[in-house]
């Protein structure tokens, strides 16, 4: 077990590789109760949500979640969240449990008529992911899941535990996370295992996530980047009413992006971490902020930011591993594709 | 399960030495490879290259994490084991067959004085 932003999580069950080939094959469950939540109801929600995130609540349905990044008025973000509309006077705000007190602080001092909510000690939610994960929730639900597509919720009851049914995750599988009150968590995570579904750590999470190129706060996105230099500039959309920090990107966008968040392969031995040096002509340009070696795509592959100039695909640096240049390549990303 | 062959000589660091004639060979224990998880990665010195007692001599990196060895004994590596750099994964499918280093050492106290298997047992269940 180890501390994650205070709360005991498990690495690993069985171990990272197997949990890892588990959600890529069948399916895992990871109990993701750290989680925080925040809510916005009343008259007037949707548009007090929409002006604290990047993405659009009004182009979404009811039913629908966007990924979002909660910017400073700098542009940089204050966290990434999944923002999900269940009508235009209700909004709920998954957010990282690491930034979830200063993520309510911010909302609350920039929210000027619907305050939001903490309701982060109210749920409980198990990702349940993978190729067999529809059928296996499908199974323990009297209702039709088929109309639910990716980033759309439903709520209603899973082994009998009322749930937010919400078809997204983290991981590049198809899947659920459930979000349920905290008293029921345990039935709902053994009614799962006992249908077949093992548990999966964060170590797997983490695997996983790199492989997709999906950020990670902390690591690949934080208050010294925006969505723009971190390619994230599909979750912003300018064309929408006001939201905070859009001055500051359509300034960065008039001036030009100065570094990128790019996917990069090591072309000789090695695994980048997080924090290691990347290096042009042996001068430091960048650093790594997620590495490993790819369980499913059996390389080790980095994400990092780096000068715009060396961010197209093909691009050629080294990362810097125990004082040693390692030679890397940009590549297309997610790393893992479907076969 | 866990396996601790009697024969062998241990660190505190969960490293395994045995004499091979007057060399010694190198490898990480049981409870090395099952404590990192699965092995993706190992770095070793050149044959040639000096090494000292309690003092790294390479890297081990399992998925999440990236682990210094440490020399049981000081010497000069004589062979380094290319079929583990190759396949690491081989340090968790059997820890004792997938040896690191051969090591000619300088100073055969420094054998003596690693720990046998009934302690080093006893020092891992006293961390538990």
């Amino acid at each position: 077990m180890v501390d994650f932003a205070g709360w005991d999580m498990p690495v690993q069950y069985s171990g990272v590789v197997q949990e890892h080939e588990l959600v890529r094959t069948g399916v895992g469950l990871f109990d993701v109760s750290h989680m925080g939540e925040i809510e916005f109801k009343g008259p007037g929600a949707l548009e007090e949500a929409n002006r604290l995130i990047t993405n659009d609540l009004s182009k979404a349905a009811d039913g629908q979640a966007v990924y979002a990044g909660l910017l400073n008025e700098k542009g940089t973000f204050v966290d990434d969240v999944v923002a999900y509309r269940f009508s235009p006077e209700h909004i709920f705000i998954c957010v990282n449990a690491s930034n979830a007190d200063k993520d309510f602080a911010w909302m609350s001092q920039n929210a000027k008529k619907v305050k939001p909510v903490n309701r982060s000690d109210d749920y409980a939610q198990i990702a349940v992911q993978g190729p067999k994960a529809f059928a296996l929730v499908q199974s323990l639900c009297g209702k039709s899941l088929e109309g639910v597509g990716t980033y759309r919720f439903t709520t209603g009851e899973v082994a009998g535990v009322p749930c937010i049914i919400s078809r997204t995750g983290y991981t590049g599988e198809d899947g659920f996370e459930l979000y349920c009150p905290p008293d029921k968590a345990e039935a709902l995570w053994f009614a799962l295992m006992d249908k077949g579904a093992l548990p999966a750590g964060l170590g797997a999470r983490d695997s996983l996530r790199t492989e997709m190129k999906y950020a990670l706060y902390g690591n690949d996105i934080d208050d010294a980047h925006t969505p723009l230099e971190a390619g994230l500039g599909w979750i912003v959309k300018m064309d929408k009413a006001d939201f905070i920090g859009k001055a500051a990107l359509e300034a960065q966008k008039a001036a030009g992006i100065p570094r990128k968040l790019v996917g990069f392969e090591l072309t000789e031995p090695g695994i980048p971490r997080s924090h290691y040096a990347i290096l042009k002509d042996g001068q430091k340009v960048g650093e790594v902020t997620s590495g490993t070696m790819g369980p499913s795509i059996k390389k080790a592959v980095g994400i990092g930011y780096v000068p715009t100039a060396l961010a197209a695909e093909g691009s050629t640096f080294h990362v810097e591993i125990r004082g040693r240049p390692v030679a890397a390549r940009v590549v297309k990303t997610p790393f893992y594709k479907k076969a | 399960m866990s396996n601790y062959p009697n024969e062998l000589k241990y660190t505190k660091d969960h490293e395994w030495a045995k004499k091979a004639g007057s060399n010694v060979v190198v490898g990480v224990t049981f409870h090395a490879q099952d404590a990192l998880g699965a092995v993706v990665y190992v770095e070793l010195p050149k044959v040639g290259a000096t090494v000292k007692a309690h003092e790294s001599f390479g890297v081990i990196e399992s998925t999440k994490a990236v682990s210094e060895l440490f020399a049981p004994i000081s010497g000069k590596v004589t062979k380094i084991n290319d079929a583990v750099v190759n396949n690491p994964g081989s340090v968790n499918d059997d820890p004792y067959a997938s040896w690191l280093i051969e090591v000619e050492p300088t100073n055969a106290a420094e054998f003596d004085a690693l720990l046998d298997q009934p302690t080093y047992v006893k020092s891992l269940e006293a961390a538990h």
